[in-house]
């Protein structure tokens, strides 16, 4: 009998995780699990956090190869610094993820890493951008990303409102992680999550024995 | 395996050799790539499917009825190969038939549950076949229980099945709670599969429902442009 196993070679899939960002009336929240594994089979970190700033009100998500992902992180956030040194201004949410884009597009051979993109500019207000495998780019009210996501769009596309405050948004992502992390054996651990708003970034971490409960059996 | 790996075009091994401008659904298997639900209620089970049959990207058919009458009160759910559930659910058919008649009273839910995983676990490596077997029985009352690929048998207050419903476990488990009635069974059902309709490419057309308890079969589909709609983004 055939294994039926996701193969994590072929493009396009993604290892374990589960990602999301969704804009609310007035910002935006980003937030990830914090499991990272080894095929599956052991749980490498407890606790990673896969939300990274890469500037003051602009954060990432990743998915993929954590390595590439990492790498990529790295470059942008260098591009991005001296960009915003070079315009004497903070850098607008799209810089980044066309900066992302273009790293993700011009090695799209080599590289299987996904992004999303969250944060506030004084430009445009609230934005979420996903840069896809192959570098495609585009903006989102919310969007899922992860082996994880699939057990949520379900959810996501029925529960999700535009313009929540800042409470319900926050409640909709952790139910929305909560879920995925139930029925995905590569997302687990806590729940971290970043709202980005004019006023500034607060980190929220809602760890494992605190996630909303659905019918636990 | 060769044999095997040619029934099993959904995985992605088999689904064109060829340049993919080139349509070719001769080769393709006809699959109920699909999205299948049922839940159980104080009296009786909600079952819903999808309507839609592939073979590769054609929609061989749009209307498809999903879900096959076993006996006068357990119906099954069809996911995965077209033929493959078709030929198990006459076969069962048949066998629930026979042994009604021995018995002279309506078989059990679990008896019928039984014979469909005689046959999916036995037959495991030639069949590609996900039921959903649901009904009312005087024993038990209303009844779910789940066959998936490979031929396992578990029972469940309200089970999904097919390629669509990946999609919906996070719904389903925040949606659903012990105790519902039969019209809010219907609504889950209904919203659920609108869902993964919406996202899954291989589910789609009109929803199918049925309710099953002691007082019979009442079936009801919900088209197109009726679907519950969730889009806002």
């Amino acid at each position: 009998m055939e294994k039926h196993y996701t193969d994590s070679k072929v493009k396009g899939v993604s290892t374990g995780t589960t990602i999301l960002a969704a804009i609310f009336d007035g910002g935006v929240v980003i937030g990830s699990d914090s499991r990272a594994s080894i095929g599956g089979e052991y749980v490498s970190s407890k606790t990673i956090n896969k939300v990274i700033q890469v500037h003051d009100r602009i954060f990432c998500c990743m998915a993929g190869s954590l390595a590439d992902a990492q790498a990529v992180i790295k470059s942008a956030k260098s591009h991005l610094s001296f960009h915003s040194v070079q315009m004497e201004s903070p850098p607008l949410v799209i810089a980044a993820a066309s900066v992302l884009k273009e790293l993700c597009y011009k090695n799209k051979d080599e590289l299987q890493a996904g992004f999303l993109t969250a944060g506030w500019d004084s430009k445009k207000g609230p934005q979420v951008y996903v840069v896809s495998l192959g570098g495609m780019l585009i903006s989102q009210q919310v969007t899922i990303g992860g082996s994880g996501s699939t057990y949520i769009y379900g959810y996501v596309d029925a529960k999700y409102k535009p313009n929540m405050t800042r409470e319900e948004c926050l409640q909709f992502a952790t139910n929305a992680l909560a879920l995925a992390m139930g029925r995905d054996n590569v997302s687990g651990g806590v729940a971290h999550l970043v709202v980005i708003t004019e006023k500034g970034v607060e980190h929220v971490v809602v760890p494992g024995d605190k996630l909303p409960r659905f019918n636990d059996e | 395996m060769a044999a095997a790996a040619s029934m099993m075009p959904i995985f992605g091994h088999q689904i064109s050799s060829k340049n993919d401008l080139v349509l070719d659904w001769s080769r393709e298997e006809v699959s109920t790539g699909t999205t299948i639900m049922a839940v159980e209620y104080d009296g009786g089970v909600v079952i819903g499917a999808d309507s839609r049959t592939t073979t590769g990207a054609y929609i061989a058919n749009r209307v498809t009825d999903k879900l096959t009458r076993i006996h006068d009160r357990i119906y099954c759910c069809r996911s995965g190969s077209a033929a493959d559930t078709q030929a198990i659910a006459e076969v069962v058919s048949y066998q629930l038939g026979f042994h009604s008649v021995e018995l002279d009273e309506p078989p059990l839910v679990e008896t019928a549950a039984n014979l469909f995983r005689a046959s999916c676990y036995r037959y495991r490596e030639e069949l590609m076949a996900g039921i959903l077997v649901a009904g009312w029985d005087r024993r038990k009352g209303g009844q779910v229980y789940c066959v998936p690929i490979g031929g396992m048998l578990v029972r469940q207050p309200v089970a999904v099945g097919g390629s669509g419903s990946t999609y919906v476990y996070g719904f389903m488990d925040s949606n659903y709670k012990p105790g519902l009635n039969k019209d809010q069974c219907l609504e889950l059902t209904a919203s659920a599969l609108s869902l993964a309709m919406e996202r899954d490419g291989s589910s789609g057309g009109v929803i199918r429902l049925a309710s099953i308890s002691e007082d019979g079969v009442e079936r009801r589909v919900i088209l197109g442009d009726q679907l519950p709609r969730f889009s806002t983004h």
